[in-house]
């Protein structure tokens, strides 16, 4: 085949949905440019950056998970569970504050770790693994925390992790893009990444190949819960304190912002660059209409008519193909 | 050097509920093309994956270049030299030829937690010149043909440094010109001493390029014996242990029977350009071509399942309006896809259910529910009336042989009381015995009145079962013949007139 064909057939496959999402990224804000003198303020841009890194360090966890075919409905409880980890060990433990960071982390990995040991080696599957996985750490986050938030009122070097503004850009955005970097790397140049499209797009025919496919989706998993844990903590320092009722919801914005930006849910397919433009979409289509002053619940009905828009041009698109 | 690669002695396997292999032997020479053969269930396949890893032996010993092994998985098997390629193809679709042939060995050398496509597509580039391959090691799987996607998994059994290849049937999805480069590339194998075991029910490939010949029957080692010392019928006679049919059917004129089904001017997408043919009544129409020539798409346009863009559909003389399969099923036309189990059965579900399945609306009781008197006796009638081997009617269609399988998909439509039935490859993946009673099984509906169409890869078959032949080259019809004018060379001269 020739080179020019081959880079055309690329070009048709992921790259249309990335292209096509990004398309309609600068077609929002343009719209809500002309709408609203106050949308491309700079304080609103910041804020809308600092919304989406919550959601998008979510979303750039859970497009592997979607890669391979599986879903992951706790990462929004996990989150919050890393968050009231971080609470426990830093305000109520009163241990430093690395090691806090650390605990959420870890407490969020280990959440999938475990998502991965049901799903993996007890074949549950993925839809009922995780949502009995959302119950658990969604009881847990309130009884590690006495149901009452858990406030950093004395550790305020905590609120910097997501506040201190490094030239002029607040550090959870720089952190919600130094980890889509790293998971854009992980995906494309590892074999982790290698192995997360081959088992969503066969996984018997990877198996096959003697690959421990079970090692690999355990991995993939608690990667997911890292990246949960990770967002958690962004989510404790942006709000001084761990909310132990908040999480449940997250994690359909993050599905949808992966689905927005071309991950297939069959598998096989996606990429970060997509989720980061889809986790933007949400965030300034929600912030937009605010601005509006669209009343909130109509701000749901219309990110859901996008999420589903998005879909049906996807499937648009392949039967054009 | 000992000639012997592999050597399989009292291999016994056992599945909850079924014996598969009992006191199994087998034995495979350097530079040897053998013949694997038996019918659906005979046990070969089960043999081939214990020696691939796939599967674990029950007892039974395995010597590889004289060293005795045991494999536990496909990784051991593979460290041994050995390679298979199954019958489904077991690639991703979503990553390219060289990320598949090098899965699992992707990583870099001085980095091994990266992959290092560089290299992999260089080895690619290489290994696909030894088998004078032309493809970009970067093409996506999914934008393949089947036969190219066979080539890569050869290449990738190659890239292993195998000296024993398994090939599944590796010929029931492609066309002639296709399976002549496949043969290259296996004798080029042989010549460099490679041992090839040969899966396959096509009785002229083996002839053509194998050594020797072990048949299998029920689980059972029957013989192994040297291609020149055995005629094709022995063979089935071995395997098969019973009285084959093989009536040809009479080719009879039925061209003066009532037009059931006339197309004029049929285009759907690029793939069905200005098909126009007539189907009699007790007639059975063979659609042949190569892979691609557009039979199957043209079935899927009459059937409804593509809507067709233009052209005109006449059954029983009226112009019909077919746009979803549920308009070409009420006017009594039922199609039987080439892939049994992805569009034919649910195969997770009984016999009797898939039996029931397209007409349940005439099994309702007043009340609304499924009358399953009715359709148990119905299911057990079909059963019954096709020789369907079945344990009962509670068997889930998974379980049963493929033959089989093709048989409740074929109740599924008589059921449905459908006059008009479209065949597409009706006898693929099936074996000899089972394809004869299939073929026994069309002929009886033609002659009770049913008109069919058959679309058909295997020259012998359409030359054997077609009252007339229509072929295809690239979308379009570029002859129809009578059954006593028909030759293989007359089909493919016609199959690959190019404008």
């Amino acid at each position: 085949m020739a080179t020019k064909e081959l880079t055309k057939q690329r070009l048709n496959s992921k790259t249309t949905q990335t292209l096509l999402a990004f398309a309609s990224l600068i077609l929002l804000l343009l719209i809500f440019s002309f709408a609203s003198p106050y949308f491309f303020e700079f304080n609103n841009l910041i804020g809308i950056l600092l919304a989406t890194s919550v959601n998008g360090i979510l979303a750039v966890g859970i497009t592997f998970i979607i890669i391979t075919g599986g879903i992951d409905l706790s990462i929004g409880t996990v989150m919050t569970f890393g968050s009231v980890m971080a609470g426990v060990f830093i305000t109520m433990w009163d241990l430093p504050i690395p090691l806090g960071i650390l605990a959420g982390i870890f407490a969020g990995a280990l959440c999938g770790f475990i998502n991965g040991i049901s799903i993996a080696k007890l074949k549950i599957p993925p839809f009922i693994a995780t949502l009995g996985m959302m119950m658990i750490t969604k009881g847990l986050n309130l009884v590690l925390s006495g149901t009452k938030p858990i406030y950093f009122v004395d550790k305020p070097v905590f609120g910097l992790i997501a506040a201190k503004p490094i030239v002029g850009i607040p550090l959870g955005v720089i952190i919600f893009f130094a980890m889509a970097i790293i998971a854009s790397f992980i995906l494309s140049k590892t074999i982790l990444g290698r192995f997360t499209y081959a088992i969503g797009s066969n996984e018997e025919a990877t198996r096959l190949s003697g690959i421990n496919t079970d090692t690999w989706k355990i991995a993939i998993y608690s990667l997911g819960g890292a990246f949960a844990g990770v967002a958690g903590i962004v989510m404790a320092s942006r709000l001084q304190s761990a909310q132990p009722a908040l999480g449940a919801g997250y994690e359909l914005d993050a599905i949808a912002a992966a689905v927005i930006g071309g991950t297939s849910l069959s598998g096989g397919e996606g990429g970060i660059l997509g989720t980061v433009i889809g986790a933007f979409i949400i965030t300034v289509l929600t912030n937009g209409l605010r601005i509006l002053s669209v009343p909130q619940e109509w701000q749901m009905v219309v990110t859901g008519l996008i999420v589903i828009g998005a879909v049906y041009l996807d499937i648009l698109r392949r039967k054009v193909k | 050097m000992d000639t012997v690669l592999v050597r399989m002695e009292g291999i016994e396997k056992s599945f909850p509920g079924v014996h598969a292999l009992s006191n199994c032997q087998f034995e495979l020479q350097r530079g040897e093309i053998h013949a694997l053969v038996g019918e659906n269930g005979a046990g070969k396949s089960t043999l081939m994956k214990i020696l691939s890893g796939v599967y674990k032996k029950d007892s039974g010993t395995i010597y590889v270049r004289g060293e005795q092994v045991e494999f536990h998985n496909t990784k051991q098997a593979q460290t041994h030299g050995i390679s298979i390629i199954h019958q489904e193809l077991n690639l991703m679709k979503h990553l390219t030829a060289a990320q598949n042939i090098f899965i699992g060995r992707e990583h870099s050398q001085k980095l091994p937690f990266l992959v290092d496509d560089k290299t992999i597509n260089e080895k690619t580039r290489q290994l696909f010149e030894m088998i004078h391959l032309d493809l970009d090691p970067r093409v996506k799987i999914a934008e393949l043909t089947v036969a190219k996607q066979q080539m890569v998994e050869i290449a990738k059994a190659l890239s292993y440094n195998m000296d024993v290849l398994i090939m599944d049937e590796p010929t029931s999805a492609l066309s002639d010109s296709e399976i002549e480069d496949l043969f290259k590339v296996i004798r080029h194998l042989k010549e460099q001493d490679k041992g090839i075991v040969y899966i396959t029910h096509r009785m002229e490939e083996i002839k053509q390029i194998c050594d020797r010949v072990t048949v299998m029957r029920d689980g059972h080692y029957i013989a192994t014996t040297p291609i020149h010392d055995i005629t094709i019928e022995q063979i089935i006679a071995q395997m098969v242990g019973r009285e084959v049919y093989d009536t040809v059917h009479s080719h009879g004129d039925t061209t003066k029977n009532e037009v059931v089904l006339e197309v004029k001017n049929l285009n759907q997408g690029k793939k069905v350009r200005d098909v126009s043919f007539k189907l009699h009544k007790g007639e059975i129409l063979g659609f042949a071509g190569l892979l691609g020539a557009g039979r199957t798409e043209t079935a899927r346009a009459i059937f409804g399942a593509d809507p067709k863009d233009t052209g005109e559909i006449y059954i029983k003389g009226k112009k019909v309006d077919i746009r979803h399969p549920k308009d070409a099923v009420k006017h009594g036309l039922g199609y039987l896809s080439e892939d049994r189990k992805q569009y034919g059965l649910a195969l997770n579900l009984s016999v009797e259910t898939n039996t029931v399945m397209a007409s349940l609306e005439r099994f309702i009781t007043p009340l609304g529910t499924v009358d399953a008197k009715k359709t148990r006796a119905v299911a057990q009638e079909f059963v019954e009336r096709l020789k369907t081997k079945t344990p009962s009617i509670n068997q889930i269609t998974k379980n049963l042989s493929g033959g089989n399988q093709q048989k409740v998909v074929i109740s599924k439509w008589l059921v449905r009381d459908c006059d008009i039935l479209i065949f597409d490859e009706p006898t693929r993946g099936i074996d000899v015995g089972a394809k004869s009673e299939i073929y026994k099984l069309l002929n009886e509906l033609a002659d009770e009145g049913k008109s069919i169409i058959m679309i058909s890869s295997e020259l012998p078959e359409i030359l054997r079962m077609s009252h007339r032949v229509l072929v295809m080259c690239e979308g379009k019809v570029t002859g129809i013949l009578p059954a006593a004018e028909c030759t293989q060379e007359k089909i493919m001269y016609y199959a690959t007139m190019r404008n």
